[in-house]
C-alpha cells in the first residue's frame, strides 16, 4: 500500500514525488512511456543529443535570488542553484512584418525597444507592468484572473500591433486557450518571459530531469516505467488504487494524476462518459535542424525568435491543412551565455515550432505521415527564414515531431501541449482522494509544472495526510 | 530538549529550507516573515520537518504560533521537552 500513487513522470509528477518522499511517504510514480519527462524529454540519435519540449527555462533568476518561482522550487525541492546550472539567454526577438522588438532578461531592453517603435505606448506599457497580478495572487481566487487579456491590453496599449506582438511570445509559451488569454495566465507568462526571462542548462532538459529523478530515487521513491495506468479503481466515492495496462493492481491511499483532467476522469471506473469537448486544442509540430556551423557564424545570435507574418496574430488550431506556418518560434540552444568551462555545444542547432492539427496528423496512414513530416518541415523552415538568416544549405541532420508524437509521449487528448483551457486550479476532482497536477491544474512551462507538482503535493498530500 | 536546543533545531531546519539566508543575525522576538523571505510554503516546511525529525505534530490551527523564533520555541517547549537530543 502506497501513501501516494503519482500518475506520470513528467516535471510535475517528479516534483510532487520528491516532496512526498522527502517527508517519508511511500510514493510510486507510474509512467506509461519507456522514458521520463512527458512533454519535455531527450533522446540520442545518430550519435547526437536531442531535446524535445524545452526551448528555454522561463522565470530566470540569478543564484541567491530569494523571491520568485525559480527560488521557490529550488528551496522546496532542496536543490542547490548549481544543480540547474542555468546560463542566461543572449537575447530574443519578436518579429512581425516591418517591426522587430528585442528583449532579454532585463525589462529595460524591451521598454527601450517599445519607446523606439511605439513611442505613444510607453506610458501604457509602464501601467501594464504596474497592474500585473503578483504571483501570490495567482491561486485562482483573484476576480481579475479570468478577465480577457486582450480587453485589458486594449485599455492600456493604443497600438493594436504592439498588443499582438506582446501577446505572441506569451501565448506561444503558455496559453491553452485559442485566440485570447486569461489575464491571470497572461500575468504569469509576462513575468516568466519579460520580467524574469530565459535560461538553459548547458546540457539542456536532461540536466533538469536527471536531477529530479536522482533526488526522487535517493529519497526512496519508486519509479516504474512502461507502467501505464488503465484504470483508477473506485469504491464508494473513494479511489482505492490503480490497475496497470498489464492487469497489475496497485493500492494507494491517494492518487495524484498529471494525466490531464479529462484523461484522468476517463480512467476512473465510476465514470462512464467524459466531456471531451473540454480538452485542449492547441498542438505543435517541431523540427530540429542540425547545422554544420554555429548559428552565430551565419549571422544568427538570437536565443528565441517569435515570428508572425501579418499584423494579426492567429493563435488557434489550423483551420485547414496539417500546420499553420504563419506564426512560429525559432530557438537556438547555442545562443546562451554558457560558462567558459563548458565551451560551446558540439553542433549548431535550430529548432522551429509551428501550430499543427492533431486529428489530421493522426488520420494519416503511415507512408503519408512520413512524407508529410518532410513536406511540413520544409514549409516551416521556408516560413521561418523570412525572419532569420537562411540556414538551409548548412543542414546536416533533421528530426521532426508532430502532434502524434506529443500524444504518444504525454497521453494528452489532441496532443494538447498546454492542456485544457479551463484549469482546475485547486486540483480537486469528484473523488476525495484523487487530485490533479501538471498542465491541467495550473501553471505551464517547466518551472510552472514543477511548482504545480509541489503545490498540489503540499496542499493535498502533506497538510491533510495524517 | 531545552529551549536552547529547540532553538538550535529550528535554526538547523531554517538552514535547510532557506540556505541562502544569513541566520546569524536573526532577532528572536521579531517575525520570521519580516526578517527572512519566508512564505506559506516555507512555514509548511518547518511544520513538516519537525514532524519528520521529531514526530512532533502541529495542527493547522496552531501554525500561527510559528511567527517568530521566540513564539516558536515557547510553543514547542512542552511538546519537545521529553525528546532527547540526538
Amino acid at each position: 500500500m502506497y501513501d501516494t500513487i503519482i500518475i506520470g513522470a513528467g516535471m510535475s509528477g517528479l516534483a510532487a514525488g520528491i516532496r512526498l518522499a522527502h517527508f517519508d511517504q511511500r510514493v510510486c510514480i507510474l509512467e506509461r512511456h519507456y522514458t521520463i519527462g512527458g512533454l519535455n524529454s531527450f533522446y540520442r540519435m545518430g550519435g547526437r543529443d536531442f531535446d524535445v519540449g524545452l526551448h528555454a527555462m522561463t522565470n530566470f533568476a540569478r543564484k541567491g535570488t530569494r523571491r520568485g518561482p525559480l527560488a521557490k522550487l529550488i528551496r522546496q525541492l532542496r536543490f542547490n542553484w548549481e544543480d540547474f546550472a542555468l546560463a542566461e539567454q543572449i537575447g530574443s526577438s519578436i518579429r512581425f512584418p516591418g517591426v522587430s522588438l528585442d528583449f532579454g532578461n532585463d525589462i529595460e531592453l524591451l521598454q527601450s525597444e517599445i519607446a523606439r517603435e511605439f513611442p505613444d505606448c510607453v506610458d501604457g506599457f509602464a501601467k501594464l507592468c504596474e497592474s500585473l497580478l503578483d504571483y501570490d495572487d495567482l491561486a485562482g481566487d483573484d476576480p481579475n484572473f479570468n478577465q480577457s487579456a486582450r480587453a485589458v491590453l486594449e485599455q492600456l496599449i493604443p497600438q493594436p500591433l504592439l498588443r499582438e506582438m506582446l501577446l505572441c511570445p506569451l501565448m506561444w509559451y503558455g496559453n491553452a486557450r485559442e485566440d485570447d488569454m486569461d489575464f491571470g495566465q497572461f500575468c504569469i507568462m509576462f513575468r516568466a518571459c519579460y520580467l524574469e526571462g530565459f535560461g538553459r542548462p548547458f546540457k539542456g532538459v536532461r540536466t533538469i530531469l536527471k536531477n529530479l529523478v536522482r533526488k526522487f530515487r535517493g529519497l526512496g521513491g519508486e519509479l516504474k516505467l512502461r507502467s501505464g495506468v488503465s484504470r483508477i479503481h473506485v469504491e464508494n466515492g473513494h479511489a482505492v488504487g490503480v490497475v496497470l495496462d498489464d492487469g497489475t493492481e496497485i493500492a494507494g491511499r491517494r492518487i495524484l494524476s498529471s494525466a490531464g483532467t479529462v484523461e484522468t476522469l476517463r480512467l476512473c471506473d465510476d465514470i462512464t462518459e467524459v466531456d471531451v469537448a473540454k480538452a485542449g486544442q492547441l498542438s505543435f509540430i517541431e523540427s530540429i535542424s542540425i547545422l554544420d556551423v554555429q548559428p552565430r557564424d551565419i549571422g544568427f545570435d538570437r536565443t528565441i525568435v517569435f515570428y508572425n507574418d501579418s499584423e494579426t496574430f492567429h493563435w488557434r488550431r489550423p483551420e485547414q491543412g496539417l500546420c499553420d506556418v504563419r506564426t512560429g518560434v525559432v530557438c537556438s540552444p547555442n545562443n546562451y551565455r554558457y560558462d567558459a568551462a563548458d565551451g560551446t555545444l558540439p553542433d549548431g542547432v535550430i529548432r522551429i515550432t509551428t501550430l499543427a492539427d492533431h486529428d489530421r496528423w493522426c488520420a494519416l496512414p503511415e507512408p503519408a505521415y512520413r512524407a508529410e513530416k518532410v513536406a511540413q518541415y520544409e514549409s516551416a523552415v521556408q516560413s521561418a527564414v523570412r525572419f532569420m538568416p537562411d540556414f538551409r544549405r548548412h543542414i546536416i541532420d533533421t528530426d521532426v515531431f508532430t502532434p502524434k508524437t506529443i500524444r504518444r509521449f504525454t497521453w494528452h487528448d489532441n496532443g494538447a501541449v498546454y492542456g485544457a483551457p479551463e484549469k482546475r486550479l485547486d486540483g480537486t476532482t469528484h473523488l476525495d482522494n484523487l487530485f490533479l497536477c501538471g498542465t491541467d491544474q495550473g501553471f505551464v512551462g517547466i518551472v510552472g509544472a514543477i511548482l504545480s507538482g509541489i503545490s498540489m503535493a503540499n496542499r493535498h498530500c502533506l497538510v491533510s495526510a495524517d | 530538549m531545552s529551549p536552547a536546543e529547540i532553538r538550535d533545531e529550528i535554526i538547523d531546519i531554517l538552514g535547510d529550507i532557506a540556505p541562502d539566508e544569513n541566520l546569524d543575525d536573526l532577532v528572536d522576538d521579531k517575525n520570521f516573515r519580516d526578517q527572512l523571505e519566508l512564505d506559506s510554503m516555507d512555514f509548511l516546511d518547518i511544520v513538516m520537518e519537525l514532524r519528520k525529525r521529531h514526530r512532533v505534530q502541529i495542527p493547522e490551527e496552531d501554525y500561527g504560533h510559528l511567527a517568530s523564533m521566540q513564539s516558536t520555541v515557547n510553543y514547542l517547549e512542552p511538546k519537545m521537552r521529553d525528546i532527547v537530543k540526538a
